[in-house]
């Protein structure tokens, strides 16, 4: 007030009051992540990740259309309690092709980041479909559609064009494709190419019959594939204990 | 009103007035918010020299706080205070405690461990957490198993055997039960005539000719069911068949079925599609050889060890 400031002024002109407005409620924001785009230890370098195929992609989808992240979180912190029930906490470079990614915060159900390869596939089944039968004290709903329902293959090629957009390496053409080949093996590499996504994703689920049950692709065989692969892309007994200490 | 009017005389307005005489009370904050408020702002700077706080260059400043920790390589490692170097020193503080526990689970045979009244305590509290994490999902909190998808571990029947190094040998590489499907190579009749003959075999009703029928078949070259049951039908642990003699249902829902018809109907249905289902994962990657050890000694001890 003493520098001749008058309050005045913004009271007055709403064009001043909306950018002051705007500069003041973006401080907070700015101050947390501008840093993040100049620390480089922000995603972990770390070898295994990959974006999903087109059926674990599905799954994902199925996922969250049921509102799983409701009750589950996909992040284990860095606390003794976590790592003795679920393993290794969970790296940012795990979820870096994740759109959107299902860190979360609630916890009414375990958390599942590595719950893949944790269970057998027709313990997913029986526990998606009637979970107490498995779990006597389990709260969770039975989702019994999900192997009575067939999987939409459909639209796989529009759903991973989408997520292309947003920065995830699924290839469309030729060079990209050579590029996920050098950056995640041939194997893969075919799998993340859009034009052979239909295919990729019949020949998964009928290679892993994830649902038990042959006679067609149901939408169980998803969400049982994306679930067996959750935490498992890295392998944790290459790096040391404290490999990752630095990044933090 | 009046209280009003004492108000506009002691409180200062922001000096302007709109519409000629609409004016605006400069209330000053109360004392203690201010005070609070200074509080704050010293806790923070005293925060950011403890602290990781400012980004700077491509790191940021990590603060007068340090961590040490003991590496899986055995060094002492000083880190600025972060939760990953605390969860180590959390780790190693655990591991310090349990490390007697666990050095003597390491060095004794499992039958030592299995008698030490000691370490009877140890397995069933460390044991308990472990299988609770790990095993209880599918084989149960009590280890009783589901009929239909998982063993009984409480039991004396053992698929793989119930030795102490059959059990270690499973949680370490993980199993996957295979029966083929005799749809295919058998007829329904004769499919019937098996259940009934692994019916008289537990000494559930049957019927005696179809049974009589089934032995045949059993043994023959057409079913082969004597490769993996064995020809006395005890089963092989070597390779996971099922004992067919004790009436130890796994597969077959036999005891739900109320009657003799309907439990040999549960025994068709197996012979039937047969299975490929029985997967348990391995266990090797996911937890330590000394917790491994603890697991294969609480399982022995749950009841049906041998």
């Amino acid at each position: 007030m003493n520098f001749n400031f008058k309050h005045e002024w913004i009271e007055t002109n709403i064009g001043l009051l909306a950018v002051l407005t705007m500069l003041a409620i973006s401080v907070g924001g700015l101050v947390e992540i501008t840093p993040l785009f100049f620390i480089d230890k922000t995603i972990e370098k770390v070898d295994g990740v990959r974006p999903y195929t087109p059926l674990e992609q599905r799954g994902r989808d199925i996922y969250q259309r049921e509102g799983c992240y409701l009750c589950h979180s996909q992040m284990i912190r860095p606390f003794r309690d976590e790592k003795l029930r679920y393993g290794h906490y969970s790296l940012a470079a795990e979820s870096q092709y994740d759109h959107p990614f299902q860190w979360g915060s609630k916890r009414t159900g375990p958390d599942l980041a590595r719950v893949g390869g944790k269970y057998s596939n027709e313990w997913h089944v029986q526990h998606l479909t009637a979970p107490r039968s498995m779990v006597p004290e389990s709260v969770m709903p039975n989702y019994p559609w999900l192997k009575a329902t067939p999987l939409d293959t459909s639209d796989i090629a529009e759903r991973m064009k989408a997520l292309r957009k947003v920065g995830v390496p699924y290839s469309l053409t030729d060079a990209e494709y050579k590029a996920n080949v050098a950056k995640f093996g041939e194997t893969v590499a075919k799998q993340l190419h859009i034009p052979n996504a239909q295919q990729s994703l019949i020949e998964q689920a009928n290679f892993g019959n994830y649902d038990g049950d042959r006679s067609g692709i149901s939408e169980m065989d998803a969400l049982v594939a994306y679930l067996q692969v959750l935490g498992t892309m890295v392998d944790f007994g290459k790096y040391k204990d404290d490999a990752f200490v630095n990044d933090r | 009103m009046s209280e009003q009017k004492l108000q506009s005389q002691t409180v200062q307005t922001t000096g302007h007035a709109w519409d000629g005489d609409l004016q605006e009370y400069n209330n000053p904050l109360p004392v203690w918010w201010v005070y609070t408020f200074y509080v704050t702002v010293v806790f923070a700077l005293v925060y950011w020299t403890i602290y990781p706080s400012w980004p700077f260059g491509k790191g940021w400043i990590g603060g007068l706080s340090n961590i040490t920790y003991v590496n899986s390589d055995g060094q002492t490692k000083t880190h600025s205070w972060n939760t990953r170097a605390l969860l180590l020193e959390d780790m190693n503080r655990a591991a310090i405690a349990q490390k007697p526990y666990f050095d003597k689970v390491a060095a004794m045979s499992y039958a030592q461990v299995a008698k030490d009244p000691d370490m009877n305590g140890f397995i069933l509290s460390a044991g308990k957490a472990l299988f609770s994490d790990n095993c209880a999902p599918c084989h149960q909190a009590g280890g009783q198993g589901v009929v239909g998808f998982f063993p009984n571990l409480t039991d004396d029947d053992w698929l793989y055997g119930g030795s102490f190094d059959k059990i270690h040998e499973t949680i370490m590489g993980g199993r996957h039960g295979y029966m083929p499907t005799f749809s295919e190579v058998l007829s329904p009749e004769q499919i019937d005539q098996l259940a009934n003959y692994v019916a008289s075999l537990s000494g559930i009703g049957h019927d005696a000719t179809r049974a009589a029928a089934g032995n045949a078949l059993f043994h023959s070259e057409t079913a082969a069911c004597y490769y993996c049951h064995g020809a006395d039908a005890k089963g092989r642990k070597e390779i996971g068949s099922a004992n067919l003699t004790d009436n130890i249902w796994l597969w077959a829902n036999v005891p739900a079925a109320s009657s003799a018809e309907g439990k040999v109907a549960a025994i068709r249905n197996v012979i039937a599609s047969g299975l490929n289902k029985g997967v348990m994962p391995a266990w090797a990657g996911r937890l330590s050889p000394e917790q491994i050890k603890v697991l294969t000694v609480y399982v022995h001890e749950l009841g049906g060890g041998q």
